[in-house]
């Protein structure tokens, strides 16, 4: 599936949900049964440092795709990054670089990624394109 | 007694809704909420009388002035100052720290000693080092016990003839710690060190009279108790001010200038260089004269209730744990559950509607003692009241279902 269609995906996942206690234990479950990132990738340089919580975001390239694999501390952080992550890895570098988040404001979660919150979701995403750029040059 | 739903009144935003549900206010450690009487005051200014101060003859200007000068004398008069010139207008208590700081690097030499507490805000942090990084003075830490309370023998070991100056809040913005600011005073006097005090936590809760205390130095900021943000002040004994040499160069702070030679304004124009906040200090005045009103003995009994009420409810929710468990504190309830992240608690108890801060609280080391990321925070105001400690309570335990 390409990116538009992950996005359609979950806007319609989400559609299901009838107020925010739904969507967020959707994403609370999510945060808690994922195993997003291997521990040997948990590390200082991986780290992205929010004020409120802390994200770790590891990228490798397989066959001209990005893997991302990412984690928090805090738990609804860690459910917005599995979306995320659902929505960007396994993609190509071009086609990270021209996605935009907006289907987040469709799923009612767009406090959560005002640059202001501070919870390093923000930084995350910047980070997720900077990797793009990156294998995308290495790429060409 | 306080008659609540006449206080609640006073707060248009207290009528509001979040997230559709009515708003649970608990983030006045942060900023307080302002009253219709102080929102006025503000409106009544840039409607009438919006003038620059201190140097128009016409009307206006003589009114701002006037009325600006008027709330120097509510604030003087609130703090017990000696004279009106020992206020200095400031933007808030992080400049009125900066200021002395500054002004001490030109007293300091190298070996001097500054003590500072461990229950410190950044802000309370960072000028210091700066200022020891500068003059080679040495930063001194009076460490604080599992309860949040500073261990005063330390303090007594610290102390010595070599140190200058002390510095604590009066109140701690993490923990709502009280801490022994009359002891901490007396015992730096006996060596001979200034004593300058943080009262930005203390301010909404207590009238502090710096006379009676004989502190050197005490500051505070308007937005904590009920007043706008922007503006704040510094309390210093006249022979300290005379002594510190001005923070900024600018209009209002010279008596002659030339281009050789610049005669300093006297107290307390000297620090009070360019434009300043004129209808933040009056407002500050207005808040002031409004705490008043309320009386500040009813408001710390009050206060007190709310706390004991708040922490009898939340320690029965298993795995919740409470930092910050002083003898004396103020109305302020630092807690976690037990594997839970705050921020993950604090999102839902937005969603509920329940303001509370979470995070480190812009107080890294106490967090670090704790080894703990951060804290929910719920900080208690006189306009509270008893049902929404029960939404407090009844969202905490919803999070904890939720999250766990």
């Amino acid at each position: 599936m390409n990116i538009q269609e992950i996005q359609n995906e979950i806007i319609e996942e989400f559609s299901m949900f009838e107020d925010w206690e739904e969507r967020y234990q959707y994403m609370i479950d999510l945060g808690k049964t994922l195993p997003l990132i291997e521990a040997q990738y948990k590390t200082e340089d991986n780290i992205i440092k929010g004020c409120q919580s802390k994200v770790w975001v590891h990228a490798e390239l397989k066959e001209d795709k990005i893997a991302f694999t990412a984690d928090s501390d805090a738990i609804i952080t860690k459910g917005i990054i599995a979306i995320l992550i659902r929505v960007f890895s396994n993609q190509h570098p071009a086609a990270i670089l021209e996605a935009n988040t907006d289907f987040i404001d469709q799923i009612g979660l767009k406090e959560h990624l005002s640059p202001t919150r501070a919870n390093g979701l923000v930084s995350m995403i910047k980070q997720l394109k900077l990797y793009a750029i990156a294998y995308q040059t290495q790429l060409n | 007694m306080l008659d609540l739903k006449k206080i609640r009144a006073d707060f248009p935003i207290l009528k509001r809704e979040v997230n559709g549900k009515p708003l649970v206010y608990f983030d006045n450690a942060a900023t307080s909420q302002t009253p219709q009487q102080v929102i006025d005051v503000i409106i009544d200014y840039y409607s009438n009388y919006n003038a620059n101060i201190h140097r128009g003859v016409h009307a206006l200007s003589q009114e701002a002035t006037d009325k600006y000068e008027a709330a120097r004398h509510t604030i003087q008069k609130h703090f017990n100052a000696k004279h009106a010139h020992e206020i200095i207008y400031t933007s808030g208590t992080t400049h009125s720290i900066n200021l002395i700081a500054n002004g001490f690097a030109s007293l300091l030499k190298k070996g001097d000693e500054i003590i500072v507490s461990a229950l410190e805000h950044h802000s309370n942090i960072v000028p210091w080092q700066m200022l020891c990084e500068k003059t080679g003075a040495i930063l001194k830490v009076i460490p604080m016990n599992q309860d949040g309370e500073l261990v005063m023998h330390e303090y007594d070991n610290l102390l010595n003839e070599n140190t200058k100056l002390v510095f604590t809040n009066h109140i701690s913005n993490a923990l709502g710690t009280i801490n022994p600011i009359e002891e901490i005073i007396n015992k730096a006097h006996q060596v001979g060190a200034a004593v300058l005090i943080d009262g930005a936590q203390a301010c909404p809760h207590v009238k502090p009279d710096v006379q009676d205390l004989d502190v050197d130095f005490y500051v505070a900021s308007a937005h904590k108790m009920c007043g706008p943000t922007g503006v704040g002040m510094l309390y210093g004994k006249e022979e300290w001010l005379n002594k510190l040499p001005p923070y900024q160069g600018g209009g209002e702070m010279i008596a002659e200038v030339s281009f050789t030679k610049t005669t300093y304004a006297g107290l307390p124009h000297k620090f009070e260089a360019g434009t300043p906040n004129i209808c933040g200090g009056i407002a500050f005045g207005a808040a002031i004269d409004y705490m008043n009103t309320i009386g500040f003995d009813a408001i710390a009994k009050y206060e007190h209730e709310l706390l004991e009420y708040a922490t009898k409810a939340l320690i029965e929710i298993e795995g919740l744990k409470i930092y910050g468990t002083a003898n004396n504190k103020t109305s302020v309830v630092s807690f976690n559950l037990e594997g839970i992240h705050p921020y993950d608690v604090g999102t839902i108890l937005d969603k509920l509607g329940i303001a509370v801060r979470t995070g480190h609280h812009c107080a890294q080391p106490i967090m670090d003692f704790f080894k703990i990321p951060g804290t929910v925070r719920a900080s208690f105001a006189f306009y509270n009241t008893k049902e929404e400690i029960d939404a407090l309570v009844s969202g905490v335990k919803k999070a904890k279902m939720m999250l766990s």
